[in-house]
């Protein structure tokens, strides 16, 4: 709040639009109703992120795929304010799924950008060293055990490793540079 | 009498920072006749990667369905984050063949293959669906009258309706007032009830989960409510572990005690403070106990 953002021009140039994007974009999971988007409002309205950010504006985003401004939406970090509540996608009269379509462009930024979040990093890499999210430290697993808890179940790091590979996460986590925080 | 029985799928915070869910769940759902089975093996949810890659969210989730296949068993959960998406995963491969297939080549090189052959529920579910309303309020021994909470059910047992499909109504969800309703406190409305907790964005901004959560408590204490319940670690955490962080930013003071509502069940049904980790949470709930113990 107390930091201000970078100064981004309102004036939309010709040149900037890649009228192909809509189309990539509504062919991926999540995305395929993008087009019937027709700007109410609704998922801004309702949306409890919005109401606390002058930035993240989810018909916004909708707007500017239909409009092809894919340089624009993958360098903006405000997509990564969505906290994946679902109002959206509840309340859109038109069945977009308004969060579908940020985890696309997410996912597409990782991808095609080679940026992610540093806890989504740090995340990725405790759950191929642990299986979980967390390295568990044997002072945590003596204290289930005193509490009478059962053993945790073990994780299969083989599988979460191929995992990784078949998806092509691994590359993904290895290319990426970070980011640590979206200012609001 | 029916025999119910889940694989517990504890996800990795629950053990990791909340102990005080995991005991009261465990001990309140053997009172009820519930039998858990461990998990033979486990890997994250996939929750926390599908911003980054969809797909290796949906094939982290899918071999943990896997899992529970070959045991033949439904998954119980006892966090939001772990239920929304397994139970997504597990509609949405049994529902889009293009999905399965893609998955399933996956899946095959591990060795395993999704067939769609159980449920995924969260604890609320079971409790409302499986246990059933009778059988809760015959295990209530001594019923926490004059004891006036708010619920904060969290989104993701409700919402995206299109996945979750357990009859509760995203807009007005009543399945856990109900539930608290049984353990004979009151359980008060408040304003934006079914407002995120924002906790799914602090990795990457604190300011705007935190004025978040700010209102939620300056509603709950609105009402006057002695505590706030709730059946999602992460939710917990965001109102209970930040709490004492909120009131400093805001120059606030709420000292409102967040209670996992197993723990709120687990009172009512006998089970000690003590016994249900009560001294583990952030904002010691000592008022409401010493209510209980008069």
């Amino acid at each position: 709040m107390s930091e201000t953002r970078e100064y981004v021009p309102n004036v939309i140039k010709a040149e900037e639009m890649d009228p192909k994007f809509k189309y990539e974009i509504s062919k991926l999971p999540g995305a395929e109703k993008l087009m019937l988007c027709f700007q109410c409002g609704t998922c801004t309205a309702d949306c409890p992120i919005s109401r606390f950010n002058d930035f993240y504006r989810p018909r916004k985003i909708a707007r500017m795929v239909q409009l092809g401004l894919k340089d624009r939406l993958l360098s903006d970090d405000a997509l990564w304010l969505c906290s994946t509540c679902f109002t959206c996608v509840d309340h859109c009269p038109q069945g977009v799924e308004i969060a579908g379509i940020v985890r696309v462009l997410r996912n597409l930024t990782v991808k095609e950008r080679a940026v992610m979040p540093l806890v989504s990093k740090e995340l990725a890499s405790n759950i191929l060293k642990a299986g979980y999210v967390y390295e568990f430290p044997e002072s945590r697993l003596k204290r289930r055990e005193m509490r009478g808890l059962p053993p945790l179940p073990k994780p299969n790091l083989e599988d979460v490793k191929k995992i990784f590979e078949l998806t092509g996460s691994s590359e993904m986590l290895e290319k990426a540079k970070t980011f640590e925080k979206v200012k609001s | 009498m029916s025999e119910l029985k889940y694989l517990v799928f504890l996800g990795c915070v629950i053990p990791y920072r909340l102990a005080s869910y995991e005991i009261s769940a465990r001990k309140v759902l053997k009172k009820l006749d519930v039998e858990l089975v461990e998990m033979p093996e486990f890997n994250c949810c996939g929750f926390p990667m599908d911003p980054i890659n969809h797909d290796l969210m949906l094939t982290l989730a899918a071999r943990n369905l896997c899992l529970a296949e070959k045991q033949n068993l439904d998954i119980l959960t006892l966090c939001n984050g772990c239920f929304s998406i397994l139970n997504e995963t597990n509609k949405v491969l049994a529902e889009d063949k293009d999905v399965r297939e893609k998955i399933n080549g996956h899946l095959s090189e591990i060795g395993m293959e999704f067939k769609g052959t159980i449920k995924v529920k969260h604890l609320v579910h079971v409790l409302v669906e499986d246990v059933g309303f009778e059988k809760i309020k015959d295990a209530v021994k001594k019923p926490l009258a004059n004891l006036r909470v708010a619920q904060h059910g969290g989104c993701h047992i409700v919402r995206p309706a299109k996945h979750v499909n357990h009859g509760d109504d995203p807009e007005n969800p009543t399945m856990l007032k109900n539930l608290i309703r049984l353990t004979g406190a009151e359980c008060l409305d408040y304003m934006d009830e079914t407002e995120c907790c924002g906790n799914p964005i602090i990795g990457v901004n604190e300011e705007v989960p935190f004025q978040m959560a700010r209102e939620k408590l300056e509603h709950v204490r609105a009402v006057k409510a002695q505590a706030l319940i709730t059946v999602c670690p992460f939710c917990h955490m965001m109102y209970d572990l930040n709490q004492p962080r909120i009131e400093r930013a805001f120059n606030e003071k709420f000292g409102i005690p967040v209670l996992h509502y197993t723990q709120l069940l687990g009172l009512a049904m006998g089970f000690t403070p003590e016994q249900l980790l009560l001294n583990q949470l952030r904002v010691k709930p000592t008022e409401l106990v010493s209510q209980i113990q008069q």
